[in-house]
């Protein structure tokens, strides 16, 4: 069993977990955080993405105990209550999804891209968002938003 | 998915890193995990002791020398990419660093964990390879041609931890890959570096390990142009036919981003 400390969404939680247990599901199953989603689980789609000090990152390919001491946010700590954030707005404006799943991670990694790019162009969008998929293929309309959002914030 | 269980440490320095391997049964060392995790997610994999050698501050650094640029093994994909340093003295570096995997894998993947790999398909093994880079480690240190010997396997003995690699400075280099539309692994990358006195072809993602494209340096010293390959042709006989390519089809792609990598050398 590993002891860890983290900051997730701004709370410090500490815990007792087993070594093996995978960040995506310490803030699922362990935080009942269930924003953050488990889509392909071999890295590849993206649902997952969490930040980690700041960055963007693939929860289910990392392990808890890596992120002992670190700093969490999830699509849940975005914004304050009530709120939403500039991402999530244009998303909701621009109707940048169809069934939802990949969202939270399209949105985390939105928001990461936007920070290195303050102004991207289509292209930059594009070639930022290779990590996530959307398999109901909503890509032009979360393209739209990403690009709204950028202007908003 | 569940990995096997396993223990974690995570050790302050190489010294403590080093007692833990060899007190582990079966230990691994972890650094950014983008290969290793989904390797034991599917069991491929299954270490006793995993042993995190990602957050020793003194393997994550970047440091122009003189005549060489040095990269601590635990630097991230996406800290190579921004570099000032690494994009002044060899642009193509920063730019290969660039096109790995996705933003996320770049923000946690190391440049010692990719080589320590060596998947065959990977795209830093090229730009050693190609760069004649010395890769030094806790024992010792290995040149790029000795590093590399097969599929997934190196030089690495148990216990050996890459610690930086070390890049002579190109005269101009240039990287261009084919990225298998749903991995984005290279399918295949070509890495040009002209040294003046010779020119460098790494290639990856074409055979089971990165390899020197010695008939395209050969043409490609004859005179340093994309149109100097034209009359190249790849021997297909040694390399990977798979769902998405047949050996054929990937020799024709190593000569043309071969040219490609070429042509990146100017901008």
């Amino acid at each position: 069993m590993a002891a860890i400390s983290l900051t997730v969404n701004g709370k410090p939680i500490r815990a007792e977990v087993e070594d093996r247990t995978l960040l995506v599901h310490f803030l699922r199953e362990h935080l009942h955080l269930t924003g953050t989603h488990v889509g392909c689980d071999t890295s590849q789609c993206g649902a997952c993405v969490v930040h980690v000090n700041g960055r963007a990152m693939k929860s289910c390919t990392m392990f808890v105990a890596q992120a002992d001491g670190e700093e969490i946010v999830t699509v849940e700590g975005l914004s304050g209550e009530g709120k939403l954030h500039p991402v999530q707005a244009a998303f909701q404006e621009h109707h940048a999804l169809q069934c939802g799943f990949c969202t939270p991670g399209m949105i985390m990694t939105a928001v990461d891209m936007l920070k290195r790019h303050p102004h991207p162009d289509e292209e930059t969008i594009r070639r930022e968002l290779e990590g996530n998929f959307c398999r109901c293929t909503g890509y032009l309309n979360i393209i739209k938003a990403i690009g709204a959002a950028s202007r908003a914030i | 998915m569940y990995t096997a269980q396993f223990r974690y440490f995570r050790p302050a320095d190489l010294g403590e890193a080093e007692a833990l391997f060899r007190a582990g049964s079966d230990a691994r060392f972890l650094a950014g995990g983008q290969s290793l995790i989904p390797a034991m997610k599917q069991r491929l994999a299954s270490p006793s002791e995993l042993i995190d050698i990602s957050r020793i501050a003194a393997l994550s650094f970047i440091r122009r020398e003189r005549e060489r640029l040095v990269i601590g093994a635990a630097t991230k994909h996406a800290n190579v990419a921004a570099s000032g340093d690494v994009q002044a003295s060899i642009p193509a570096l920063a730019a290969l660093a660039g096109m790995i995997g996705d933003p996320a894998v770049r923000h946690r993947g190391t440049i010692g964990g990719s080589i320590a790999n060596n998947d065959p398909a990977a795209d830093y093994p090229a730009g050693v390879l190609a760069l004649d880079a010395t890769i030094a480690t806790n024992m010792r240190k290995i040149p790029a041609e000795n590093f590399f010997t097969g599929m997934f396997a190196t030089a690495l003995e148990p216990g050996e931890i890459v610690t930086e690699v070390a890049f002579p400075l190109p005269r101009r280099a240039g990287y261009a890959k084919f990225p298998n539309p749903a991995s984005r692994y290279a399918m295949p990358g070509v890495f040009v570096a002209d040294f003046g006195h010779a020119v460098r072809v790494g290639v990856t993602g074409a055979a089971a390990c990165v390899y020197r494209a010695t008939e395209l340096e050969t043409a490609l010293a004859h005179r340093f142009a994309a149109g100097a390959l034209d009359g190249s042709a790849v021997d297909p006989a040694e390399l990977a036919s798979d769902l998405f390519a047949s050996a054929e089809y990937r020799a024709h792609l190593v000569k043309i981003m071969a040219q490609r990598a070429v042509r990146a050398c100017d901008g």
